[in-house]
């Protein structure tokens, strides 16, 4: 916990269900997240490194930041 | 039964379902596997409900799993509104489809069967009562088997909504946040398999792997039950051996051999174009053509029939048996409905909804719980393609003629209103 690390990368997941489209994910991650026409979040599917530390930044913004709290950080096992 | 004929699954199938002892006669064992694991590895036996994943490996990751309690769920919900192989195979042979059930549970270490069956076909319910109750007769040993009746629905029969009604009584489908996932009830390890799939799983565990492979083709091994619909004297339900040219199914069906297109999988499946008929019905061979077997469903139209009404139809009732749950899918499938709408009857925005269609289709694809709403684009996607042309004219305001008739191939139930879709 607390650990920032620096190595592997990670995608940012929506569990679809609990997203109601309340759109601070945009916000918070304009990298990672764009919006369809209905408001919900449409998700870069491509890995990022941990150590780019600025979208690592956004996507921890956008996990806590989610209202539904849909979101999280996934590290992509390869 | 010992020689390599068709029918298998269907093999003394009369009008009655058969009793345990006539079950027990016609299908008398005539091999003892020491494992039944690897002979079920051995036969290739893939899943008949759709997705065709590897019933095998599917067992092995079940049995792996922690857990005193397994369950082993047969689906025989059968959403698919043209699909009828479950209904038939439980009227004729439901201690078949038990058996295999019995044998997975064994693979696995499960101690419960629940067989799910849709609570809007009584006459199934009760031919399934029936016989559950003729095996606890007979002896207790083996698992304990169960009758569900969830309500129909689409979405009911898909695993993660099949598992989550047993589990909390809501055929609601459930995120799964990794694949494979370990689908749980009242966390016990659950392993879901087709209602066709058990019958298979109980042909191999009597007639061993070897015996199994006698049919098919060696990536496709084995027999499957196809439910012919559309332009077809009678709506048939047949067993083909995989690998059978399409069209040699469609005449066997008494079905038209010259159609416009076929729908292939299930309202989730793809359109297929006519030039295409001449294509072994197997997966290895439909994928070269962006196609798969599905849940064995094929809907025949026939020239003269308008492909784009048709695919209307079919997605209109489809966003409607969306559960709702995801945004993707609760407001993407409706936007579908309302583009292919605009075309079926051509209006003055005929031309835009035509171009706000394949922009839609880019964005939905993958984004559910579920695979529902992939499906539909799926279909979609097929229907722009085989019926190009007639999409063209549509969007020009030139319908075709086909599309002014009320006879229609692909049935849908009746649209029921939003508050009147049960899902508990």
């Amino acid at each position: 916990m607390g650990v920032i690390r620096r190595t592997g990368t990670f995608v940012l997941q929506v569990n679809p269900i609990l997203c109601d489209g309340f759109g601070h994910c945009v916000e918070l991650a304009p990298e990672l997240v764009k919006l369809d026409e209905w408001g919900y979040p449409i998700i870069s599917s491509e890995p990022t490194p941990f150590g780019d530390a600025r979208v690592h930044e956004s996507a921890r913004y956008a996990e806590r930041g989610c209202p539904r709290q849909a979101l999280r950080i996934r590290r992509v096992e390869d | 039964m010992q020689s390599n004929a068709l029918p298998r699954l269907m093999h003394a199938a009369s009008t009655r379902p058969l009793t345990l002892a006539q079950h027990e006669e016609v299908f008398a064992t005539t091999h003892r596997p020491a494992s039944l694991l690897d002979e079920l590895e051995a036969s290739g036996l893939t899943g008949r409900g759709g997705a065709a994943f590897p019933t095998a490996t599917k067992a092995r990751f079940v049995r792996e799993q922690r857990g005193r309690n397994k369950f082993v769920v047969v689906n025989a919900m059968e959403g698919e509104p043209a699909s009828h192989k479950d209904q038939t195979l439980l009227s004729t042979h439901p201690q078949l489809v038990l058996d295999g059930a019995e044998y997975l549970a064994a693979i696995v270490g499960a101690q419960d069967v629940a067989v799910c069956v849709a609570r809007d076909n009584p006459t199934i319910v009760n031919h399934m009562e029936r016989a559950i109750h003729e095996r606890s007769r007979r002896s207790q040993r083996g698992p304990r088997l169960e009758l569900h009746t969830p309500p129909w629905r689409y979405v009911a029969g898909e695993e993660s909504a099949l598992v989550h009604w047993l589990d909390d009584h809501e055929s609601l489908p459930q995120f799964r946040v990794t694949r494979p996932h370990v689908f749980r009830i009242s966390n016990a390890p659950a392993m879901v398999d087709n209602a066709e799939t058990c019958a298979n799983v109980g042909l191999i565990g009597r007639f061993g792997a070897q015996w199994f492979r006698g049919l098919g083709t060696d990536r496709s091994p084995g027999s499957a039950l196809v439910s012919v619909t559309g332009a077809v004297r009678h709506p048939t339900v047949l067993e083909v051996s995989l690998g059978t040219p399409l069209r040699e199914i469609l005449a066997s069906a008494d079905a038209d051999t010259d159609p416009l297109a076929v729908l292939l999988g299930g309202y989730g499946g793809s359109w297929l174009s006519s030039s295409h008929l001449d294509v072994p019905y197997c997966n290895e061979a439909l994928a070269t053509r962006g196609v798969v077997t599905g849940a064995g469903v094929i809907v025949v139209l026939p020239r003269g029939a308008c492909g784009v009404v048709e695919t209307w139809r079919i997605v209109r009732w489809m966003a409607n048996e969306s559960a709702r749950q995801c945004g993707p899918c609760a407001f993407g499938l409706p936007a579908l409905g309302e583009d292919l709408k605009h075309l079926a009857s051509p209006t003055r925005d005929a031309l835009g909804a035509f171009k706000r269609l394949e922009e839609r289709l880019g964005v939905i694809d993958g984004r559910g719980a579920c695979r529902h709403p992939d499906g539909v684009v799926r279909l979609v996607r097929s229907a722009l393609a085989v019926f190009e042309e007639d999409f063209n004219n549509h969007a020009h305001a030139h319908a075709c003629a086909g599309s002014r008739s009320t006879t229609h191939y692909a049935t849908v139930p009746h649209l029921e209103r939003e508050e009147e879709l049960v899902w508990e």
